[in-house]
C-alpha cells in the first residue's frame, strides 16, 4: 500500500487499490513509469555490455551459425543436374516417372547434351558424375552420348537408342529425374540406407548397398564403449585427485592434463608404436610369455564353455565374434597358422613350409619339419595335433595380438585421448564432496561401501553425466583417431563424411550425414537433459 | 555422572598422536568420562581436541595408547562398527536424501524393518520438532532446522555415545543460545554420554558436566565449569575462560597455602598459591576483573594498589574500566552501575585491592 504512494498521483490511491486488484504501474518521480525508467536507468550497461561480446557474437555466427546451417541445407540441395540441363529438367519434371519416357523428353535431352557440350565450363562430366550417383554405369552413358549428340537428328527417342540402348531402359530416366530435382530429400535418405525414387517415394536401400546404418551403428558404439571405459577409468583417479593432499593431486592434475598439450597426432602415432604386432606392449607380452598365458586361458575358457553349454557358448561365440573358437588356436598366431595349415592340408604344407628359409620358420614349423624330415606325414600330421593341443601353454613365441588397425586400436587410442574430458569434470565435481559426508555415513553405521554407493557416488552423478556427455559428444563425431588406427572395422562416420568430402567429392551426402549426426548429438543431448537434467551438469 | 568409579564408558589411556612422525598432536592423553556424562573439549584450534574426537570416532587411528569403549578396547574397530553417533561440524545432512531419508539411514544400513524405520523416523523428528520437515531436503532448510536434523539423525539409532564436532559453529548468536539449551534437555532426557567440541568457552560452561581445557596436545584442566572458571588451575586456563587480569611478580613467601608476591614494580600482595613452585619462582597472578574492590575498605583488604584509570566504557549494567595497575596497561575492572556507586573519572587515580582469595597465583607461563 505504502509502496503505491510513492508516486506523484498519491491522493486516491488507496480507494482505487481497493476495488482494483491489480496495483496501478508505479511512477518515478518525474512521472514516467518506474518500469521504463529502470529500462533507460540501465540501457547504457547493457549496450555496454552487448558490445563487449558482440565480437564474439559476430565470430560465432560466421564462424559457426551460418556454416553449419549452410552445410545442412547442402544436404537437401543439389543443382549440378539442373544448372547445365535445364531443358531436360523442365521436361523431365511433368514426367510421372513411371510411363514411357517421351519424344520431347529424349530432344530435350540432345539439346542439354550438345549445349553442355559447348558450354566452356565443360559441365559434361559433373553431370555425369551426378547421374552416376543414382545409377552406377551412367557416367559412360552420358559422356559418350554427349560426343554423339551433336550429329543426332529427330526423332532423337531413335537416335538416343540407336546410340546407346541403355537410353531405352527405364531406370535410367528415373535416375536422370531425381539427379535433375535440385531440392531434394535423396541425400539424407541415402545417409541411412533409403532410396529416393522418380516416383517420389522413399524406400530402404537394396541390401548390399547399406552401409551407413551399420556405419552409425558402429560410431555409436565405439562412442558408448568408449564412454564407458573413460568413466571406469576416469573414476578412480578423478576420486584420488579429490581426496589427496593437495600438492599430490596437483601433480596427478598435470599428469592428467598432459595429454592435453600434446599433439592428438603424436598421442595417436604413440599408439601404433605401443599396440602394433612388433610394437612395445606385443614384445614385452612376447617375451613374459603373457601372450602365451593369454591365448591358454582363453582356449581352455572356450572348451569349458563349450563343454558346459555348447548352445550357449556358441551364441555367445557368434554374437560377439570372440577370438576362442578352437580350431583359430589364437589370435593372428604365425605359429599356430603353421600348424592350422599342417593339419588341415598335411603334406601340402610341409612342403610349401620346406621351401622357406630356415629363419623365416616359426618354432612350430621347424618342429613339424624336423619330424617330417625323419619320420614322414604322419608322425608331423600327429606332431601338430599335438602342438595344438598344447597351444599357448607351451609358448611358442608367436602369439600376437592385433590391436591395432582394427576397432580395439580405435577404442584404445579414444579413450586415452578423451580422458581428461571425463576426469576433469568429474574432479570439479567430486571437489565439492566434502569427505564429512563419508564420515557421517561410515559413523551411522555403514560399510565402505555403502557409504560409497548410496552417499558418495549419487552426489558424484552430475560429473558423470558431465563427462559422459562431453565424451559421448565429441566421440561420435571422432575423426583423426580413427582414420589413423582404425583399420577397416574402426572406421567410423566421420571418416566417411571425410571420404565424401575429398574423394567422391559427393558433399551434399557428407552434409547430409554430418546432418543425421548433428541431430544424433542434439537427441543425446535431449535425453540427457531428460534423465539427469543439463542444470545438475557440473563442467568446472 | 562423575567418573571416579574405575569402570569408566570411555577411556583414554596414554594416548598420544602424530601425523608426521615429527610433532606430537595429542600427548599423551588420559581421560575417562563417565556414563550419560556431559563432557566439553574445550580449547583453541590447533589444541588436538578434534584429532581426540576423530580418535574416537574412528577416523584417526592413534599413534600410541588405548581407547577403551564400554571396557573393551575399541582402536582397530571400524568407524562403522563403534556405533557412537556423530554430529558434525557442516552437519554433513546427504545432500541427495531427503531428511526422512536422512535418518532412515542408518536404520536401513542395520537392516531394521521398514514400519521400525518409519516409527522411529517419525519419533526423532517430533524430539527435535521438525515432524513436517521429513519430506524436505537439507538445502530447503534454514542452519537452525538442518542442525536439529543432523541432531536427530545421530541419536536415531540410539547410540550410547554421542561426539558433536562444533555443532553450532555455523549458526548465529541467538539460535546458538537457543540450541545450546536444547541440546542440553536432549541429552537429560535420553540420557547419552555427550563428547562436545568446542572452541567457544561460553558454549562449554552453559552445556558440560566437565570441562577439558586442552593447548598444546595437553589436557590444561578437567573440572566442572564452575570450578574452572573460580578455580583456574594454571595460567592458560585462567586466561582462555573468561576474563583475566595478570600480574607477573616473584614469590617471597609461602605460608598456609598463601603466597606473600613481589610485583615487578616493587608493590607487595598476597594470593592463594595455587600453581607456584616456592619461595623465589616466578609467578603469574589472576585476578578476575568483577572482583576487583575500587577503593576497598582497607581494614579487610590487606594490599591495596594505585589505580591509573586510563579508558572507560559504558555498558549498561555494568562499566568496564581500564586502568595501569602494577606496570599492567590492560588491567580491566568491572564496576557495577549500582546505587550510589561512585562515579570513576579518566585519568583520575584510585586506590584497587582484592580478597587474597580472588587472587590465585599460578605458572608464570
Amino acid at each position: 500500500m505504502a509502496v503505491t504512494e510513492v508516486g506523484t498521483d498519491a491522493p486516491g490511491g488507496e480507494a482505487r487499490k481497493a476495488k482494483q486488484p491489480k496495483p496501478a504501474p508505479l511512477l518515478a518521480a518525474d512521472g514516467t513509469p518506474l518500469r521504463k525508467k529502470l529500462r533507460q536507468a540501465l540501457m547504457l550497461s547493457r549496450m555496454r555490455a552487448f558490445a563487449l561480446v558482440a565480437p564474439l557474437l559476430l565470430f560465432i555466427l560466421i564462424a559457426f551459425v551460418i556454416p553449419i546451417f549452410a552445410f545442412m541445407v547442402q544436404g537437401f540441395y543439389d543443382n549440378e543436374y539442373a544448372k547445365f540441363m535445364p531443358r531436360s529438367t523442365e521436361a523431365l519434371a511433368d514426367w510421372d516417372g513411371e510411363s514411357e519416357p517421351t519424344e520431347e523428353m529424349y530432344a530435350a535431352m540432345v539439346a542439354d547434351l550438345v549445349a553442355a557440350r559447348d558450354h566452356p565450363d565443360r559441365p559434361i562430366g559433373r553431370v555425369a558424375t551426378r547421374v552416376n550417383r543414382e545409377l552406377s554405369g551412367t557416367r559412360s552413358l552420358f559422356t559418350s552420348t554427349a560426343r554423339k549428340a551433336a550429329r543426332m537428328e529427330a526423332p532423337f527417342k531413335d537416335a538416343m537408342i540407336k546410340a546407346d540402348k541403355d537410353w531405352a531402359d527405364i531406370e535410367t530416366w528415373q535416375a536422370v529425374k531425381v539427379a535433375s530435382t535440385a531440392w531434394t530429400p535423396a541425400y539424407y535418405a541415402a545417409s541411412l540406407d533409403f532410396k529416393y525414387t522418380a516416383t517420389g517415394d522413399i524406400v530402404r536401400q537394396s541390401e548390399d548397398r547399406r552401409i551407413h546404418v551399420t556405419l552409425f551403428l558402429r560410431t555409436l558404439e565405439i562412442a558408448f564403449t568408449v564412454t564407458v571405459l573413460t568413466i571406469l577409468l576416469g573414476y578412480p583417479v578423478a576420486w584420488l585427485m579429490a581426496n589427496l593432499p593437495l600438492r599430490t593431486s596437483n601433480l596427478l592434475l598435470i599428469l592428467v592434463l598432459l595429454p592435453f598439450w600434446t599433439s592428438i597426432l603424436v598421442r595417436t602415432t604413440a599408439w601404433i608404436a605401443m599396440l602394433q604386432g612388433q610394437g612395445v606392449l606385443n614384445d614385452v607380452a612376447d617375451w613374459s610369455g603373457i601372450n602365451s598365458m593369454i591365448v591358454w586361458a582363453e582356449l581352455r575358457f572356450a572348451e569349458l564353455g563349450d563343454m558346459l553349454w555348447p548352445s550357449v557358448w556358441q551364441e555367445i561365440a557368434n554374437r560377439f565374434d570372440v577370438n576362442l573358437a578352437y580350431d583359430r588356436l589364437a589370435l593372428a598366431s604365425l605359429c599356430a597358422n603353421d600348424v592350422n595349415q599342417v593339419l588341415n592340408q598335411g603334406q601340402g604344407a610341409l612342403d610349401g613350409l620346406a621351401q622357406r628359409a630356415a629363419a623365416d620358420l616359426t618354432d612350430c614349423a621347424t618342429e613339424m619339419l624336423a619330424i617330417y624330415n625323419a619320420n614322414g606325414v604322419e608322425a608331423a600330421v600327429a606332431k601338430a595335433r599335438e602342438l595344438k593341443a598344447d597351444a599357448g601353454f607351451a609358448g611358442y613365441g608367436d602369439e600376437r595380438f592385433s590391436m591395432i588397425y582394427n576397432k580395439t586400436g580405435t577404442l584404445i587410442a579414444m579413450t586415452h585421448i578423451l580422458l581428461p574430458f571425463m576426469v576433469l569434470p568429474l574432479y570439479s565435481v567430486m571437489k565439492t564432496i566434502k569427505p564429512s559426508y563419508l564420515r557421517a555415513a561410515k559413523s551411522l553405521g555403514a560399510t565402505n561401501w555403502v557409504a560409497f554407493w548410496r552417499v558418495y557416488f549419487p552426489q558424484s552423478v552430475p560429473g558423470i553425466g558431465a563427462g559422459a556427455l562431453l565424451v559421448f559428444i565429441l566421440a561420435i563425431g571422432y575423426y583423426i583417431t580413427p582414420a589413423l588406427v582404425g583399420g577397416q572395422d574402426g572406421q567410423m562416420i566421420s571418416n566417411f563424411i571425410d571420404f565424401h568430402m575429398r574423394r567422391s567429392l559427393n558433399w551434399p551426402l557428407a552434409a547430409a550425414m554430418g546432418g543425421v549426426l548433428l541431430i544424433f548429438v542434439l537427441f543425446f543431448y535431449w535425453l540427457y537433459d531428460r534423465i539427469v537434467g543439463i542444470d545438475n551438469m557440473k563442467l568446472g | 555422572m562423575q567418573a571416579s568409579d574405575g569402570n569408566p564408558f570411555v577411556a583414554f589411556e596414554r594416548v598420544q598422536k602424530s601425523y608426521d612422525g615429527e610433532t606430537l598432536v595429542v600427548k599423551d592423553l588420559n581421560l575417562s568420562i563417565g556414563k550419560g556424562e556431559f563432557l566439553t573439549m574445550l580449547g583453541p584450534s590447533g589444541s588436538g581436541k578434534t584429532t581426540c574426537l576423530m580418535m574416537l570416532a574412528g577416523f584417526e587411528t592413534a599413534t600410541h595408547g588405548e581407547i577403551r569403549l564400554a571396557g573393551k578396547p575399541i582402536n582397530s574397530v571400524p568407524p562403522h562398527k563403534r556405533g557412537i553417533g556423530m554430529v558434525f561440524q557442516n552437519y554433513a545432512l546427504f545432500p541427495h536424501m531427503t531428511v526422512a531419508e536422512n535418518l532412515a539411514f542408518p536404520l536401513q544400513v542395520r537392516k531394521m524393518p521398514k514400519a521400525d524405520i518409519e516409527a522411529k523416523v517419525a519419533k526423532a523428528l517430533g524430539m527435535v520438532q521438525m515432524g513436517a520437515f521429513g519430506g524436505r531436503r537439507p538445502a530447503q532448510l534454514s542452519g537452525g532446522q538442518q542442525q536439529r536434523i543432523a541432531l536427530a539423525r545421530a541419536l536415531v539409532f540410539d547410540p550410547e555415545l554421542v561426539l558433536m564436532d562444533e555443532p553450532l559453529g555455523a549458526l548465529d548468536k541467538q539460535l546458538r543460545e537457543h540450541m545450546q539449551y536444547e541440546i542440553k534437555h536432549i541429552h537429560e532426557s535420553l540420557g547419552v554420554t555427550v563428547v562436545y567440541v568446542t572452541h567457544d568457552q561460553s558454549e562449554a560452561l552453559t552445556m558440560s558436566d566437565r570441562i577439558a581445557v586442552f593447548n598444546d596436545g595437553v589436557i590444561q584442566q578437567l573440572a566442572p565449569p564452575a570450578d574452572l572458571y573460580e578455580r583456574p588451575e594454571n595460567a592458560f586456563v585462567a586466561q582462555f575462560i573468561g576474563e583475566n587480569n595478570k600480574l607477573s611478580g616473584k614469590v617471597e613467601e609461602i605460608t598456609d597455602g598463601v603466597a606473600e608476591v613481589v610485583l615487578d614494580d616493587g608493590e607487595r600482595v598476597s594470593a592463594l598459591a595455587v600453581n607456584v613452585e616456592g619461595p623465589g619462582s616466578r609467578t603469574l597472578l589472576s585476578v578476575r576483573p568483577e572482583r576487583v574492590v575500587i577503593n576497598p575498605d582497607e581494614a579487610r583488604i590487606a594490599h591495596t594498589l594505585d589505580g591509573h584509570v586510563r579508558e572507560l566504557i559504558y555498558l549498561g549494567d555494568h562499566i568496564r574500566c581500564r586502568m595501569a595497575v602494577a606496570g599492567n596497561d590492560e588491567f580491566i575492572v568491572k564496576v557495577p552501575n549500582a546505587a550510589g556507586q561512585k562515579h570513576l573519572a579518566v585519568d583520575s587515580h584510585v586506590r584497587v585491592g582484592w580478597e587474597t582469595e580472588d587472587c590465585r597465583a599460578l605458572d608464570a607461563a
